[in-house]
């Protein structure tokens, strides 16, 4: 009896939370004319989410680029066509693992940072302050930071992407020996514009909105509390962290099982 | 901070994106050298026995040139032959009678229809069946056949 009450709980908890967001995710498009009509509080969330994160995600995805050129390349010798790494590792990079990794990371830096700092508005009664000054908090705050977010993502993958072939290239052909020409030949060979390039940068999209949406929301609906906080901010990183995992599958089933 | 330090290091952050996107599209895709533009190209079929490992989107190759891509691979009901049909660029035309060889670049490699032009004055059109083909070599019946000749020879 217990049990099924538990369970039925737990589901309407999760279907609650589920409308509460989408419901915040409107609330946050009806009040984001002015984060793009006047962008300088955007500006400001991007130098924020996005160039602060800038320095992680470039070594990040330029040491998985060195271990996958490395690791790829044990794999592929044996088959004697580690010609091929070059394109492996670009279409693992650009498919998969250059915009999970880069969204992995901005959640954990720019999102836990995003969900702190509105959450610490929130208990300083900034956000009631700015109620009572007829500022629309959501206008004002949580959109900038979404839009910054959805905005950053992209670059921050494309960079990754970048990164890490530049890594696999540094651990290709300058330490293993193969052929620059050969190397570059068939990734652009292997490699599509609209099915790796262009599904790459959607992808990072998905996520930065999946990402930015929880950070927003957790940070907006935390308890006051300090406690509160850092029950939030350690909610967005595992659920933003689900969510880009739930979506990579998600997205790569429609994007490449054809 | 200051508005205009925190601006330009936005600037510099979308300008980095942009030049990664820049550098994935040529460098990395190659600038979409390899796919063809829909539009400017015309489709023709060939009947092979044996494809082997042909792939759809494998390059066409004439004299070892690009001219286009195989866009479809299906077996025919009637003869059980593999019907492969191809998107040429427009700009490249062939004689009626080109004759049509899948073939390998390097032992493992890719597989890739070879074109050789014939003799005949007409063009080939949209929706000819190229009539000369030549089917993937397959190894297993290399092999079987090189195989099958020594032990005639010892016999």
């Amino acid at each position: 009896m217990n049990f099924f009450r538990t369970v039925g709980r737990n589901t309407l908890n999760f279907i609650r939370a589920m409308g509460a967001g989408t419901l915040f995710l409107f609330d946050i498009l009806a009040h984001s004319g002015d984060s793009i009509l006047r962008p300088r509080l955007t500006v400001r969330q991007i130098y924020f989410a996005g160039v602060m994160s800038l320095l992680i995600v470039t070594v990040s995805g330029l040491f998985m680029g060195l271990v996958l050129g490395l690791q790829v390349y044990n794999i592929l010798v044996q088959f004697k066509a580690a010609d091929a790494l070059g394109f492996a590792v670009a279409a693992a990079l650009l498919r998969e693992i250059g915009p999970v990794l880069a969204a992995l990371l901005f959640a954990s830096s720019a999102g836990g940072a995003m969900t702190s700092e509105i959450g610490l508005m929130k208990t300083t009664e900034q956000i009631e302050a700015m109620n009572v000054m007829a500022v629309n908090p959501v206008a004002r705050i949580v959109a900038p930071r979404f839009w910054a977010g959805v905005l950053s993502m992209p670059v921050l993958a494309a960079v990754c992407n970048v990164a890490g072939i530049y890594g696999a290239y540094l651990i290709g052909v300058q330490h293993l020996g193969l052929d620059a020409g050969i190397f570059w030949s068939q990734m652009q060979a292997g490699v599509e514009w609209r099915y790796d390039v262009l599904n790459s940068l959607i992808k990072s999209f998905v996520f930065g909105a999946a990402v930015t949406l929880v950070a927003v929301y957790q940070g907006f609906h935390c308890q006051p509390t300090a406690e509160g906080i850092l029950r939030a901010t350690t909610r967005t990183v595992v659920i933003s962290a689900l969510a880009i995992l739930a979506w990579d599958f998600v997205l790569t089933a429609f994007m490449f099982s054809g | 901070m200051k508005q205009h330090i925190l601006e330009f290091w936005v600037g510099v952050f979308v300008m980095l994106g942009i030049a990664a996107l820049v550098f994935l599209s040529l460098q990395v895709a190659g600038g979409g050298s390899g796919s063809l533009k829909s539009g400017s190209s015309y489709t023709v079929y060939a009947n092979f026995t044996d494809i082997g490992g042909l792939k759809v989107k494998a390059p066409v190759k004439a004299s070892g040139v690009v001219v286009g891509r195989v866009s479809g691979i299906s077996l025919n009901p009637q003869t059980y032959e593999a019907q492969v049909s191809m998107e040429l660029a427009e700009n490249y035309t062939f004689s009626s009678d080109v004759a049509a060889q899948i073939l390998t670049s390097g032992i493992l490699g890719e597989q890739y229809i070879g074109l050789q032009q014939g003799g005949d004055p007409d063009n080939l059109q949209n929706g000819d069946t190229i009539a000369i083909t030549n089917s993937a070599m397959v190894l297993e019946n290399l092999i079987g056949k090189f195989m099958a000749g020594i032990i005639d020879k010892q016999e």
